[in-house]
């Protein structure tokens, strides 16, 4: 670890710290987004590595969120380019993004309430036709929430916040993906649902999987990173090593209120 | 989960399990269109329940299965049955001279006729599907009850078509056996989507589009194909109706008629094709048994019967904010009845595993 918190000024971003190399997975270059008269994102750029958990934190507004949908084909980008494993992958819809391998858990869970736990999950794998993989992917899913075990005949809309979220995840999952799209997982959960929730992603990445997590809550995000973006109105100012962020003046004083 | 695999229903040859319901149901049918062919009023009764059922199947594929909002059916029944109806006038005369009879060639001008105004149905279908990629809710509403209002003004100032008056002299040449055979057709194929990878694709579309978006479902793609099946199939009972009554005019598809689907739907439960069905038949025989018992009671005095026509509209009212108050979800909720009986005949349940 080069622990010499060395700050470079590279285009408005003050980047500290160095990043281990690794291939990259998610590439971001220049990402605009616009909603009418609204620019969201001015040009972003980020890149994600092959087994990466990488945050992107940012108060309310930021354009976190836009970020996501633009990388998962939810919305269409103003500008820039979004590359997946090398290749240029700016336009296409999700629907041709998830068989490459890309899952988004939206903001505020978008499971859907009316179908039961099950029902969801099996929605999850819905492009997959390897049924004794699904059977598989599911029971690791419950080994990883035995509480989605437990409720599996259950409504998705009787769930707690703390259990739609890992339904959530758990859905995500069941597309088998090879990046997962995270938008808040912590949004409105008390912190012990948190921190299980957080234990699995780490557990989830160990295994092999990219995550881009979104997030407001700076601290549980930056500790769990590898590496993390901070965004400010539509602008990265800030990365490095999500340690190295965490103790950054910066960070802390925006971020973590000190 | 319990995940078995899709129960084989032994001695039946796989390449047989697609075709076999259609090939049974022939028989049965040829049978009954023997059973009724001294009774021509049964008969009449039979087509006209027979055309709701596909009308209510096919709107419940739009409305109940993919979570659309579209209240212009009977924009694409006028098309269909304009389109047959104008084909079998201008062939009235024509002879296939491959067929053996002149009947059996008349039949198949009958079938071509249904699937030229099933096609060019679904032709409309895709249009009005179009808007359903960027509307919502009320927004699409209109645009489709727009769309059913703008066929029959088009139709009603249309020489070709009749203006106000319509077409007359179509070649009756439905039957029982035609019809019945396309109700069968409607519900297989109603079924087969509910069951298929796309019913799935549909049913998560209803439920959260935006999470639907987001596992990769192709949004765009199914409603819109929703929107054309559904039409086609509204066109042939359009085709149908054509055939049996001989004479159309604009005024047979109106707002009223279009609403008359809704609420079949509705009250039989969004996204049940047996709710569908059910409530067809209900609420088609229920103003026949109404005209008959006020025939009866008015002593053979027509005007009391035709008085039911005219508050029918607000007997439906009444019966839907009845069972909306009762049992908002309708009849059947999402509910099928083939979900309850043998395992066999359901193959996979509600597309689900
Ligand atoms: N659908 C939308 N229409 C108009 N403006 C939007 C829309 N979604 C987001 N915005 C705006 O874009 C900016 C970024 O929003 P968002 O990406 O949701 O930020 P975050 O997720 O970081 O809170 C905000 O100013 C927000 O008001
Ligand atoms: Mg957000």
């Amino acid at each position: 670890m080069s622990g010499a918190a060395v700050a470079q000024e590279t285009g408005g971003v003050k980047v500290l710290g160095t990043r281990a190399p690794r291939e990259p997975h998610l590439e971001i270059q220049g990402l605009r987004v616009s909603y009418g008269a609204i620019q969201a994102l001015r040009g972003i750029d980020l890149t994600v590595g092959r087994a990466e958990v990488v945050a992107l934190i940012g108060a309310n507004g930021a354009g976190k969120t836009s970020t996501l949908r633009a990388v998962s084909g939810m919305l269409k980008p103003a500008g820039g380019k979004i590359l997946l494993d090398g290749r240029d992958v700016t336009g296409l819809k999700a629907h041709q993004l998830v068989p490459r391998g890309m899952a988004h858990a939206p903001e505020g869970r978008g499971i859907f309430l009316n179908l039961t736990v099950e029902e969801n999950l099996d929605l999850g794998a819905y492009r997959r036709r390897d049924t004794a993989e699904i059977a598989k992917d599911l029971e690791y899913c419950f080994h990883l929430f035995p509480r989605i075990k437990e409720r599996r005949k259950q409504m998705a809309g009787t769930l707690s916040g703390g259990e739609q979220q890992m339904l959530a995840i758990s859905r995500a999952l069941m597309s088998r993906p090879k990046l997962l799209l995270l938008d808040e997982p912590s949004l409105g959960l008390a912190p012990q649902v948190t921190e299980t929730i957080f234990r699995t992603l780490k557990e989830v990445n160990e295994r092999g999987m990219s995550i881009l997590l979104v997030e407001q809550n700076a601290h549980l995000a930056l500790q769990l990173a590898h590496y993390g973006y901070v965004l400010e109105t539509g602008e990265v100012v800030m990365a490095g090593p999500g340690r190295e962020l965490l103790e950054s003046p910066e960070v802390r004083k925006a971020y973590l209120g000190e | 989960m319990e995940s078995v695999a899709a129960p084989r229903f032994s001695g039946v040859p796989g390449w047989l399990r697609g075709p076999l319901p259609i090939l049974l149901s022939l028989p049965i049918l040829a049978l009954a269109q023997w059973a009724t062919a001294q009774a021509p009023f049964l008969v009449y009764i039979a087509s006209i329940v027979g055309v709701n059922v596909i009308l209510a199947v096919s709107l419940n594929i739009v409305n109940g299965m993919t979570g659309q909002f579209s209240i212009g059916h009977a924009g694409f029944m006028a098309v269909g049955a304009y389109i047959a109806g104008k084909f079998s006038l201008e062939t009235k005369d024509v002879y296939l001279p491959f067929m053996q009879s002149v009947a059996a060639s008349d039949q198949l001008m009958f079938v071509f006729a249904l699937l030229l105004g099933g096609a060019v149905a679904a032709v409309f279908g895709f249009l009005v599907g179009l808007p359903s990629l960027r509307l919502k809710g009320d927004y699409l509403a209109i645009v489709t009850l727009g769309f059913g209002e703008i066929i029959r003004v088009i139709v009603q100032n249309t020489e070709m078509f009749g203006r106000a008056l319509g077409l007359s002299g179509i070649p009756q040449r439905s039957s029982i056996f035609m019809v019945m055979f396309w109700v069968f057709l409607t519900i297989l194929a109603a079924r087969r989507i509910a069951s298929s990878a796309h019913g799935r694709s549909l049913l998560a579309i209803r439920e959260d589009e935006i999470a639907a978006e987001a596992m990769g479902v192709n949004t765009t793609a199914y409603k819109v194909r929703a929107f054309v099946i559904s039409a086609f199939f509204a066109g042939v009972a359009g085709g149908l109706f054509a055939h049996f009554v001989g004479i159309i005019n604009p005024g047979s598809f109106t707002f009223v008629k279009s609403m008359e689907i809704v609420v079949m739907i509705v009250a039989g439960g969004l996204g049940s094709t047996t709710g569908s069905i059910v409530a067809a038949v209900f609420l088609t025989l229920l103003p026949e048994a109404l005209r008959s018992i006020f025939t009866q009671l008015g002593g053979g005095d027509q005007t009391l019967a035709q008085r039911v026509d005219q508050i029918r509209m607000p007997i439906y009212g009444m019966l839907l904010v009845a069972l909306m108050l009762l049992r908002p979800q309708g009849l059947f909720g999402t509910k099928e009845i083939w979900d309850v009986a043998p395992k066999w005949l359901s193959r996979r349940r509600k597309g689900m595993r």
